[in-house]
Formats: C-alpha cells, sequence, structure tokens
C-alpha cells in the first residue's frame, strides 16, 4: 500500500486528537486530584503531610514509563481487563496530579505568614481561611507555572505510545515503518508537539511577566 | 483467586538489574558533562547576545523543549539515518540526552548570568582581572551557584527520561527490566523493582549534586 503525503498528514491528525484528548483528561483529572493532594500537603495532620509528601516523592522521583508499566501490569492484576487507553489516563493522572500538588504547595507557601494569623485572628474556620484568604491570593501566583506544566503533560503522552495507545508518537512510528520515512514522519511528529506546546509555553512565559510586573 | 507476589524470579537477576543501572548512570554523568557544557556556551552566546548565535541557541531551545524526548530519540535514531548519520543505541541515547539537557541548562544558566549585576563586571575589570579569570570568577561561578538547585533538578529529570531509550534497545535499566519480565512473566514485581531503583538513584544524584554544589560551586575555594 502507498501512501502519499496527505495520507500521512492526515493519519497523524487523527494521533494529535488522541494526544490533545489525553493530555485534556489527563490535565484536568490531574488537577482535581492534585487540589485534594495540596489539601492533604498542608493539613494540619502530620500523618496527611507525610503521606502526600511521600506520594510526591515516589511520582517525582521515578521514570513516568515506570508508572506507566506499573498502573497497566497493576491494573491486570486486580483481573480487570485494561485498555492502554485507561492504563495511560490513570497513570498521566497520577503524575500530573503530583507536579501540580509540588507547583501549588509552593504558591501557597508564598501567601506571607501574617496573613494566615491575621485570617485566624478573625476566628475564620481553616476551611475559611484557605477559601476567602489564602487560595484567591496563591491562584494568581498559580497560573504561570499551571500553564508552563501544560506543556509537560503534552509531551508526557508521547511515552505512553510504549505501551500501545495509539496518539501521535505510536501513529507516527507505524508511518515511519509503513513509508520508510522515518526522517520526515517523526520530523512531522515533532512538529506537531511543538505546534501544541509552544503557545502553551509562549501564555505561561506572558502569564509570568505579567505578574511580575504588577506585583 | 487472589495474586501471588513472587519477588525472587526478580531479584534472581539482580546482576542484570544492576548492570543496567550502572549503565543509566554512566550515560547520565557523561550526559551532564556534555549537556551542561553545551548549556554554559548556549546561555552566554544568549546571556551576551552573541549574533547570529544567540538566535540560533534560542530556536534550539524552543525546538528542544516543545517536544517529547522520545520523539527526539526516535528521530535521531530512525531519522538521521536517512540523512546518512548512523549511530549505535548507545550513541543515540548519549546524543539525545545531551541534545535535551543543553537546551533546558541554556536557559536555566541563561538565567543566572543575566542575575549577576553588572557592577560586578566592572568591579572585576578594575581588579584587572583577566577576561578568563572574570568569566570564570565573575561570571560563570555565580550564575551556577544561583541556579544549581534547578540545575539539579533537571539532570534528574534527564536519568529518569532516559528510561524510554530502552525503546530504541539501549541496554540501560528499563531495557534490563524488559528483558527480565519478558523470561519470568512477573512484570509487575520487576517494574517494581526497577522504579524503586529508579527512585533511589535520583535520591543520590541529588544528594550527590548537592554536595557537590556545596564544596565547589557555592561554598569557597
Amino acid at each position: 500500500m502507498d501512501f502519499s503525503f496527505w495520507d500521512i498528514l492526515r493519519n497523524l491528525l487523527v494521533g494529535l486528537q488522541w494526544t490533545l484528548l489525553l493530555s485534556l483528561v489527563a490535565f484536568v483529572c490531574g488537577g482535581i486530584a492534585g487540589l485534594l493532594l495540596l489539601l492533604a500537603r498542608i493539613a494540619p495532620l502530620p500523618a496527611a503531610r507525610a503521606l502526600a509528601r511521600g506520594y510526591i516523592e515516589l511520582f517525582q522521583g521515578t521514570p513516568l514509563l515506570m508508572q506507566l508499566f506499573l498502573v497497566f501490569f497493576g491494573i491486570a492484576l486486580l483481573g480487570v481487563d485494561v485498555s492502554p487507553w485507561l492504563a495511560a489516563a490513570s497513570a498521566l493522572t497520577l503524575f500530573t496530579s503530583a507536579f501540580l500538588a509540588e507547583i501549588w504547595r509552593g504558591c501557597v507557601e508564598a501567601i506571607p505568614r501574617g496573613q494566615w494569623e491575621a485570617a485566624q485572628s478573625l476566628a475564620m474556620s481553616r476551611l475559611e481561611l484557605l477559601r476567602h484568604v489564602v487560595l484567591p491570593q496563591a491562584l494568581r501566583i498559580a497560573v504561570a507555572p499551571t500553564v508552563g506544566f501544560s506543556v509537560q503533560v503534552v509531551k508526557g503522552t508521547a511515552v505512553t505510545s510504549i505501551i500501545g495507545f495509539s496518539e501521535l508518537t505510536k501513529t507516527g512510528g507505524m508511518l515511519a515503518n509503513a513509508t520508510f520515512e522515518p526522517f520526515m514522519v517523526y520530523g512531522l511528529v515533532a512538529l506537531g508537539y511543538f505546534l501544541l506546546c509552544y503557545p502553551l509555553s509562549l501564555a505561561a512565559h506572558r502569564l509570568e511577566r505579567r505578574l511580575n510586573v504588577t506585583a | 483467586m487472589a495474586y501471588q507476589f513472587d519477588f525472587v524470579p526478580v531479584l534472581d537477576n539482580a546482576d542484570l538489574l544492576l548492570q543496567g543501572a550502572l549503565f543509566t548512570l554512566g550515560l547520565t554523568a557523561v550526559g551532564t558533562l556534555l549537556g551542561v557544557g553545551l548549556g554554559i556556551v548556549g546561555a552566554v552566546l544568549r546571556a551576551w547576545r552573541i549574533r547570529p548565535f544567540d538566535r540560533l541557541f534560542g530556536l534550539y531551545v524552543e525546538l528542544i523543549r516543545n517536544t517529547p524526548f522520545i520523539v527526539q530519540l526516535f528521530f535521531i535514531f530512525f531519522g538521521l539515518p536517512a540523512l546518512g548519520v548512523r549511530l549505535s543505541e548507545w550513541e543515540a541515547a548519549l546524543l539525545a540526552m545531551v541534545i535535551n539537557l543543553g537546551a533546558y541548562s541554556t536557559e536555566i544558566i541563561r538565567a543566572g548570568i543575566l542575575a549577576i549585576p553588572q557592577g560586578q563586571l566592572e568591579a572585576a575589570a578594575a581588579l584587572a582581572l583577566s577576561r578568563f579569570e572574570s568569566f570564570r570568577y565573575v561570571v560563570l561561578r555565580p550564575a551556577l551557584a544561583k541556579v544549581w538547585p534547578a540545575l539539579s533538578s533537571q539532570i534528574i529529570i534527564v536519568m529518569l527520561g532516559s528510561a524510554v531509550c530502552s525503546q530504541i534497545a539501549t541496554e540501560e535499566l528499563s531495557f534490563a527490566a524488559n528483558f527480565i519480565q519478558s523470561r519470568n512473566f512477573r512484570a509487575f514485581e520487576t517494574y517494581l523493582v526497577t522504579t524503586l531503583l529508579y527512585l533511589v538513584m535520583a535520591i543520590l544524584i541529588r544528594q550527590l549534586l548537592a554536595w557537590l554544589g556545596r564544596r565547589y560551586v557555592m561554598g569557597g575555594r
């Protein structure tokens, strides 16, 4: 079977859609899990803090590929038939939550201690304190690094090609084998990621600068 | 039927895992030296706006930072032979790591150089330091000291990222894991032990870099 340039491009665009979808799912689910993890990480309970810290250490200190394998083969041990999509989405969610929680913790800790004390002296409960005083301010600082991290999520999805999820990199690999044009195909694959990631990098950079000017 | 964990078939292959771990560490060590070296050159060219190299390095940095490592690796290993550049598995892995770390460290070290007050260079000139001395003691070392934690994190990220090099059959740690689990069918146990090995390596490298930083970069002579 012969592939024209347009066939290659068309197939890569299908792969790109899966990359985009996986990135979105991982980022949204990872964001929700990351928020819960952040609350545990700054909780008044030492045990919760230690647990969250251990989780973050584990996911930041091991390769994403190993996390994927463990989720992939781990879910299979439970007797559940695991699709590459489910394994990829779960592993990337865990990975993303660890990094986002750590980024956001830095933002929360950037809020001066006096603000916490002021809120406490106003008899605010811990939830009120977080909801009305700390998190709104931390959110402002968090936007730029969070957008910046989304680039890492998009790039991270490429590793899921190894467990057989047909996103952009996997599609590229199959096309390279079928067309014997690895130079062009992988060049196009790289271009696809660049087109997804560069606007995000640029936005993160702009947001960071804007914050520095007004702060 | 509950699954019975069995780590013995993994630990029987401890020598293979150890070999793989040493290979990963070796790649990381050489990759770090060359990658940070490339980063220093790039950072100076970018920070001092030496044309046209500053623009070229800017393009290189953006291209690498906005594409996945595994695609860079595949491009080097599968794509470059079309241009007549045929690399072995470990050469391709090393080149990809150097190029990747080079881009990140260019940006990291550039930030350090830009943070050095102009007055420091004037003071160095007033003290009649040679250009090389002033570069070494007034520019490079304080710049590295400022960004040492960021640089250390990036080196660890590159070490962990090198796990995907098993996909081009570079015989590093994750390759050893793939090999072992294909023979003992204990995939979960094998990858669990391998993951913990990576964690230990990451912690050790962080400690080592912190020590090197204190000893040679931040501290006195």
